[in-house]
């Protein structure tokens, strides 16, 4: 397998090899939808370098020997494979492809985004999302290499370890791909439910937004904006509009950086209701394509275009759904369900 | 929070100087001492201005008609009637529950013999409702002008026909008032079981997607050919034939209607051809009011061709221009299937998708009698009943018992019967009638007491505030329910600033409010504007062209005036119970017709001014 895969060549059955994120985003570039170009750092890379790091003093073994009790354990276990992670050379054939593919990717030396991509993560069951790193606004191939090493030494963060110790997973299924992607320089960014998150309605898809870079929003850091529109009729229902205090944007010398929104800015929507209506197309379009509702990242260009981060099945609501019961069963003759009008409450 | 309540009906006080007009309202319909045990609610909805004395037989003859029919035809398992009380001119209305387990047991059996009976035969019961609707407006048509020659027609005597003149005044009064009554019974032959129907869809809609606007359920259930939309097609065909014949120049946006009308008729040819099209347009499609046909004031396009004519020259300048202004039936009956459709798409199970299947189809086979009753029951039937009534007042006022035609509205349906016998007895014997030394007083008294109601607050509801409110009728007809009262008990705590409504159709306009009370105002609407009213319905909707939203008092989701905004796309806000008394005309708003919000941006202190003043 090689080192590095495009987007464009892998969908959500390569979990195993490109991770949940990195085969999602291909799944979503395969469909057509609007997803920055990217790459993802296979799990062969990560099995390529740990192998490397095993051949001179085993990591697996010493993971699978921890107590998930022992906080002071895994917390000096954690400093020391973190170490050791970041100070192994990388194998060449790895650093090559990883330069090459960056080179490609960034041929007027954009800057990208390194995102862990777990092949646990986002596992409809096991959720982990948060637990590894996301590195925003990277400059050049050498930072982003020193940004997939990070991303690989997350797998052996304390809460990282601890979790796998909690649910037992065994070491050798577990692995690390990272996706590496073209930023987008958002105008705004949010999130995007298919469904409500607050009654489960299938019906409507929420949005909520703020000005700049999406992390604002996922952090929490900023309250967004909020709309909800008919999935189907395309009505806008609710309009909160909030106080956005602070937006983060692009650093000089890479990362980002928060900044103060000026008094209009602050009170203005960040999305109008063309924009909010393409949103809920691609919105629609995804779900479609997966065959249940989505919980999706998106973010505007300068140019006001809807570009995908990222989606993933809604679990929420979906697992509500499995024990609910039908609404009404159908009745011999049409007519008799009007007796649910007319006849009084039933005792 | 604080228990709050709602005035007693004995706490309510007449308006001095208005108790005699009190008085004079049927003592039926005057608050009794045990009606403080009871809850009542002000039916704005129907009845949003202080009733003429004669116009109050709008609502015995509605409420006749809708509890014979909840009680005894088709026998409602939990509701029977309403009963109606008069106060200051306001009209308050309290249900009939059914609460005896037992006995709505027993009415549930009876409505399954018996409303199911509709549903199951619902086409051909309809088809028959449509003929005897027919044949009762032709009988209305029929009846005469009442009219007293100076002596008998030799008619008279030659064919020994022994009935002399004034006999047909009473005649004709009691049968056109007997039309009447028997209108509403038929038009509450069907209303509730339509409205059961659709309103069973609508809770399941609910329940599967809690979030559902209850304008996206309306459209689903929406018919496509109802009657509401023709008055507004036959304007546009009128347009069109306009530009064909080539007299289209003749219609202007200040035109004099008289003078355009007798221009055509001298242009001869193409002229009086069109003359012709707008004679089939009137007949029957301009018997349509500019209210909701519940006041005698609630003139029809034939009365005032102001209307139809003001959107003439606008579909005009489109026709010309190469635009399509046609309503796009093929394309409006596929979209609804599709919402249909992806509607289902989101349910979970295959029961589910039975049910709703089961659900729609029931509601668009009783939807068109929903949607359509209204033409001919509350315009063109309406309209020829107060339009023979002004017929009496105008020959009254001719015998001198008041000044003009329209004060006849101010006496009751028996004190009118007493004028007419009066009229009767005195072209009988010769000597004069006693009523001119009578009415114009009264009439004077009672105009004074409706300007004095006119200007005053009305509580929303009165007596004892109910648990919850689970009859069917009040929920459907009046769209009121157990938050709606909170609101009301809660009113006053919120933005001065932000009206509340039905939201109506989606979209989000600002722009300079254009408060209208009368069809006469209709020239004030510039390009742009947004319509504030206090009724509105598919007679509008030729201003639909010019206007930018619109913003009601009066109607629900699936009220025409809904209905019609949405195939325009026009974002608007009904039933939000007082804007048009709120926003000063001129004033800056905003309307959010997916929210159901309206909010008063800038008011200028002049206005304000000018209307305390």
């Amino acid at each position: 397998m090689d080192a590095v895969a495009w987007f464009a060549d892998v969908g959500i059955a390569d979990r195993p090899t490109v991770g949940g994120k990195g085969g999602s985003l291909g799944e979503l570039t395969q469909a057509g939808i609007d997803v920055p170009p990217g790459f993802v750092v296979t799990v062969a890379a990560f099995e390529q370098f740990l192998e490397k790091l095993e051949a001179r003093e085993p990591i697996r073994p010493l993971v699978e020997a921890l107590d998930p009790q022992d906080l002071g354990a895994a917390t000096k276990l954690s400093e020391q494979l973190r170490v050791r992670v970041m100070e192994e050379a990388m194998p060449t054939e790895v650093q090559d492809a990883l330069k090459t593919a960056h080179a490609r990717l960034c041929e007027d030396g954009q800057p990208v985004a390194v995102r862990s991509s777990a092949t646990t993560e986002d596992a409809e069951d096991a959720s982990f999302a948060g637990l590894q790193d996301t590195f925003l606004w990277v400059l050049d191939a050498d930072d982003m290499i020193e940004r997939v090493r990070e991303c690989w030494a997350s797998l052996y963060s304390v809460e990282s370890m601890t979790y796998r110790r909690k649910q037992d997973f065994p070491e050798v299924g577990v692995a690390m791909a990272v996706v590496v992607q073209r930023m987008v320089d958002a105008k705004c960014a949010g999130v995007m439910f298919t469904r409500s998150p607050t009654t489960g309605d299938k019906s409507v898809i929420t949005i909520e937004g703020a000005w700049g870079l999406g992390s604002s929003v996922v952090s929490g850091e900023v309250t967004p904006d909020k709309w909800v529109l008919g999935k189907i009729t395309g009505e806008i229902s609710q309009r909160d509009i909030s106080d956005k205090h602070a937006r983060q944007v692009p650093a000089e010398g890479g990362g980002i950086v928060e900044i103060e929104n000026d008094d209009e800015r602050r009170k203005s929507p960040c999305l109008t209701d063309d924009e909010l209506l393409a949103l809920r197309e691609v919105g629609r379009r995804i779900e479609r394509h997966y065959g249940k509702p989505q919980d999706i990242e998106w973010a505007l260009d300068q140019d006001g275009k809807v570009l995908l981060l990222q989606s993933r099945p809604e679990t929420v609501w979906a697992m509500k759904d499995a024990e609910s019961a039908p609404v009404r069963k159908p009745e011999g003759k049409a007519y008799n369900h009007v007796m649910a009008i007319f006849g009084g409450k039933k005792k | 929070m604080s228990e709050k309540s709602f005035p007693l009906p004995s706490s309510l006080k007449v308006t001095p100087g208005t108790e005699a007009a009190q008085a004079a309202y049927p003592y039926y319909a005057q608050f009794q001492p045990g009606d403080d045990e009871r809850f009542w609610f002000y039916n704005s909805m129907h009845f949003p201005e202080p009733m003429h004395h004669f116009d109050m037989i709008t609502a015995e003859a509605a409420y006749c008609a809708l509890g014979a029919f909840n009680t005894r035809v088709h026998v409602l398992p939990t509701t029977k009637g309403i009963d109606h009380r008069i106060i200051n001119g306001r009209v308050f209305i309290g249900g009939v529950p059914v609460t005896d387990p037992e006995e709505v047991e027993a009415r549930a059996a009876e409505f399954q013999q018996r409303g199911f009976y509709y549903y199951e035969n619902w086409e051909k019961l309809y088809d028959q409702w449509k003929d005897k609707m027919k044949a009762l407006i032709a009988q209305a048509q029929d009846l005469p002008t009442p009219h007293l020659p100076q002596l008998e027609p030799m008619e008279t005597t030659h064919t020994g026909k022994g009935v002399a003149a004034n006999h047909a005044l009473i005649e004709t009064y009691r049968k056109q008032l007997n039309g009447y009554y028997q209108m509403w019974h038929h038009h509450f032959e069907f209303l509730l079981l339509g409205y059961g129907a659709y309103m069973t869809f609508f809770d399941f809609c609910k329940t599967a997607f809690p979030e559902i606007s209850d304008q996206a359920i309306s459209r689903m259930v929406a018919g496509m050919e109802a009657e509401i939309f023709k008055p507004d097609e036959e304007v546009k065909r009128l347009a069109r034939r306009a530009v064909e014949l080539g007299v289209d120049q003749h219609f202007t946006a200040d035109m004099d209607i008289e003078s355009v009308l007798a221009d055509l008729d001298k242009v001869g040819g193409p002229g009086k051809e069109w003359l012709g099209e707008l004679e089939t347009s009137r007949n029957p499609w301009f018997n349509v009011n500019v209210g909701d046909g519940f006041y005698h004031y609630h003139r029809s396009w034939n009365d005032d061709l102001s209307m139809p004519f003001a959107a003439l020259p606008g579909y005009i300048e489109k026709i010309k221009a190469g635009e399509n202004i046609e309503r796009p039936m093929d394309q409006l009956i596929k979209e609804r299937d599709q919402m249909v459709a992806d509607y289902r798409e989101l349910l979970d199970t295959e029961e589910d998708k039975a049910t709703y299947d089961q659900l729609i189809e029931l509601a668009h086979r009783v939807f068109p009698y929903v949607e359509g009753h209204k033409f001919y029951c509350e315009h063109w039937y309406t309209n020829l009943f107060f339009n023979k009534i002004r017929e009496f007042g105008a020959l009254l006022a001719e015998h001198g018992f008041w000044e003009k035609e329209e004060d006849v509205f101010h006496l009751t349906h028996y004190e009118l019967e007493s004028a007419i016998i009066d009229l009767m007895l005195s072209w009988s014997s010769g000597s004069p009638p006693m009523g001119p030394s009578r009415w114009p007083a009264i009439v004077a008294e009672r105009q004074k007491a409706i300007d004095t109601w006119a200007g005053e607050t009305v509580p929303p509801a009165l007596g004892q505030v109910p648990e919850a409110i689970d009859d069917p009728a009040i929920v459907m007809l009046w769209g009121i329910t157990r938050e709606s009262l909170d609101t009301w008990l809660s009113d006053g705590e919120g933005d001065p600033n932000e009206l509340r409504g039905f939201a109506a159709c989606n979209g989000v306009v600002e722009g300079t409010a254009r408060v209208i009370r009368s069809v006469k105002e209709i020239d004030r609407i510039q390009q742009g504007d947004i319509l504030v009213c206090q009724v509105t319905n598919p007679t509008w909707s030729p201003l639909f062209q010019k206007i930018s939203a619109a913003v009601s008092d009066i109607g629900g989701s699936m009220s025409h005036m809904a209905i019609v905004a949405r195939e325009y796309g026009l974002p608007a806000v009904v039933g939000t119970g007082n804007a048009s008394q709120k926003i000063r005309d001129g004033a800056r708003i905003r309307v959010d017709g997916g929210k159901g919000t309206v909010t008063i941006l800038e008011q200028s202190a002049e206005t304000r001014e000018l209307e305390d003043a």
